[in-house]
């Protein structure tokens, strides 16, 4: 594999940021109760993180390396306000049910882990496709969850209604532990069991 | 230069500010129209939602349903209508509405300060008057608690009660903008024949059978200070320091009251 498509489709599933580099976990049980605003925030997250690790890459030379994080930290805060302000403007419902999520963007780890590892060390295409890489492995994960948990926890995907639930007269009787935190948990924890077991079956097969 | 000299920090620091703060200065601002219109939208809808004149879907003639309601502004400390400006105009304005101080005994919401002119939406069936939608706010457990008291004609019954913006526990205290629980207040007596504030939210469930049932709502289990906090803004924008010189007025048969 080339180093470009290595770079990009590594962490879609082999280096998957929530799945084997564990970052990103809290916005990953925060605002996936429902798919719509796990794709708001995968898109989201996406965005910035191409956007920064670009940004990032190209000034990469000219940043002091004793201030490095801070400037890290005001363009990506700059990033994530920008995209705060079009979701209020565009999107104002799904921006509401965000609320703080998107704000806090700005503390995700996938953000600054990427800078910090990859932007500031390679060129600008690279980690432009690095970021792409790891934020559609970020939304693979989101949207995953997102979709399990709106399904098991309301009968419905995207709001419509998959499941006839009990309360609507249909025969699904809806799994409220599904819409609380601790079921993201249970969903991201069987996937970090999965990537590892299939990591360490290609390693024995290599041996 | 060397790569970490002092000036040169200081210099790419001051750089990078520049750059960003243009780019989040241009968003916001450039952005700002759109937002208000969401913003306005959304107290539109709660609103209509309270005038019980809100279907889940018809949010393309929001504007149109919304000519149906009239908004007045009004002077809280008379009670009188201020004429010749409208709640558009009082959002507009917005800083221009000066604030008075309200003094601690009487201050039961918890709010420090309360806007000396508020927008007021009256909902009539031809010349009958049907609802007043009041706007409300105050102190629950963590947060301001914001929303929306729509009376009945006699000015003493709840129709509608709404709740919108909160930050209350999720789950506890946060049930109060629940549909269930706002269900409750429909029809709830608020206000007694002397004109005080009388509805309140007990602790636990409301017995059927006792006489002061139709002034006092089931308390959300979990939430008994946040459950206070609802009585308290409804006991304070209902009374004197709220709307009380208004509804007097209203009652006595002021100006702009036909058929009530």
């Amino acid at each position: 594999m080339s180093k470009a498509s290595e770079t990009l489709l590594d962490p879609i599933l082999q280096r998957n940021p929530i799945g084997a580099q564990i970052l990103g976990i809290c916005s990953a049980l925060a605002v996936t109760t429902k798919l719509s605003t796990a794709i708001t925030m995968a898109v989201a997250v996406t965005f910035v993180l191409v956007w920064s690790n670009g940004l990032l890459s190209a000034i990469r030379r000219f940043i002091p390396s004793s201030i490095r994080m801070i400037v890290q930290m005001t363009i990506i805060a700059s990033l994530v306000i920008v995209v705060d302000q079009f979701l209020k403007a565009y999107a104002y419902d799904l921006s509401k049910q965000l609320s703080v999520y998107v704000g806090l963007i700005i503390t995700n780890c996938i953000l600054m882990g990427r800078a910090e590892a990859f932007a500031m060390k390679n060129g600008v295409g690279l980690s432009i496709l690095d970021g792409l890489g790891n934020g559609l492995g970020y939304s693979l994960v989101l949207l995953a969850v997102g979709g399990v948990r709106e399904l098991i926890g309301s009968g419905t995907l995207l709001g419509y209604t998959v499941l006839p639930t009990t309360a609507a007269g249909g025969w699904y009787a809806t799994n409220g532990l599904f819409l609380l935190s601790p079921s993201a948990f249970f969903l991201i924890g069987l996937l970090v069991w999965a990537l590892e077991y299939r990591r360490h079956s290609a390693m024995a097969k290599g041996r | 230069m060397h790569k970490e000299s002092p000036i040169r920090v200081l210099a790419i620091a001051a750089l990078v500010c520049a750059v960003c703060s243009i780019f989040v200065s241009a968003a916001a601002v450039g952005l700002r129209p759109q937002q208000q219109a969401n913003k306005l939208r959304d107290t539109q809808r709660y609103i209509l939602q309270t005038a019980g004149l809100y279907e889940p879907g018809s949010e393309g003639d929001l504007a149109a349903l919304f000519q149906q309601i009239e908004g007045r502004v009004i002077d809280l400390e008379t009670g009188e209508f201020v004429e010749g400006v409208t709640p558009d105009d009082l959002e507009k304005q917005g800083a221009k509405n000066e604030a008075m101080k309200i003094a601690a005994e009487s201050d039961i919401a918890g709010l420090g300060e309360k806007p000396a002119r508020r927008a007021i939406y009256f909902v009539r069936e031809g010349n009958r008057l049907e609802r007043l939608i009041l706007p409300v706010e105050g102190k629950g457990l963590w947060s301001t608690m914001h929303g929306f008291v729509a009376l009945g004609p006699d000015l003493a019954t709840i129709k509608t009660f709404c709740i919108y913006d909160h930050a209350e526990t999720p789950g506890l205290g946060g049930e109060v903008s629940s549909p269930k629980w706002l269900a409750l207040w429909d029809e709830k007596t608020a206000i007694d024949a002397e004109g005080r504030p009388i509805l309140e939210v007990v602790k636990g469930a409301v017995d059927p059978r006792s006489p002061n049932a139709d002034h006092q709502i089931d308390g959300l289990s979990g939430a008994t200070l946040t459950g206070r906090g609802v009585t308290n803004l409804v006991h304070f924008w209902l009374g004197e320091q709220g709307y009380g010189p208004l509804l007097d007025r209203l009652r006595e048969g002021g100006d702009h009251v036909e058929g009530i």
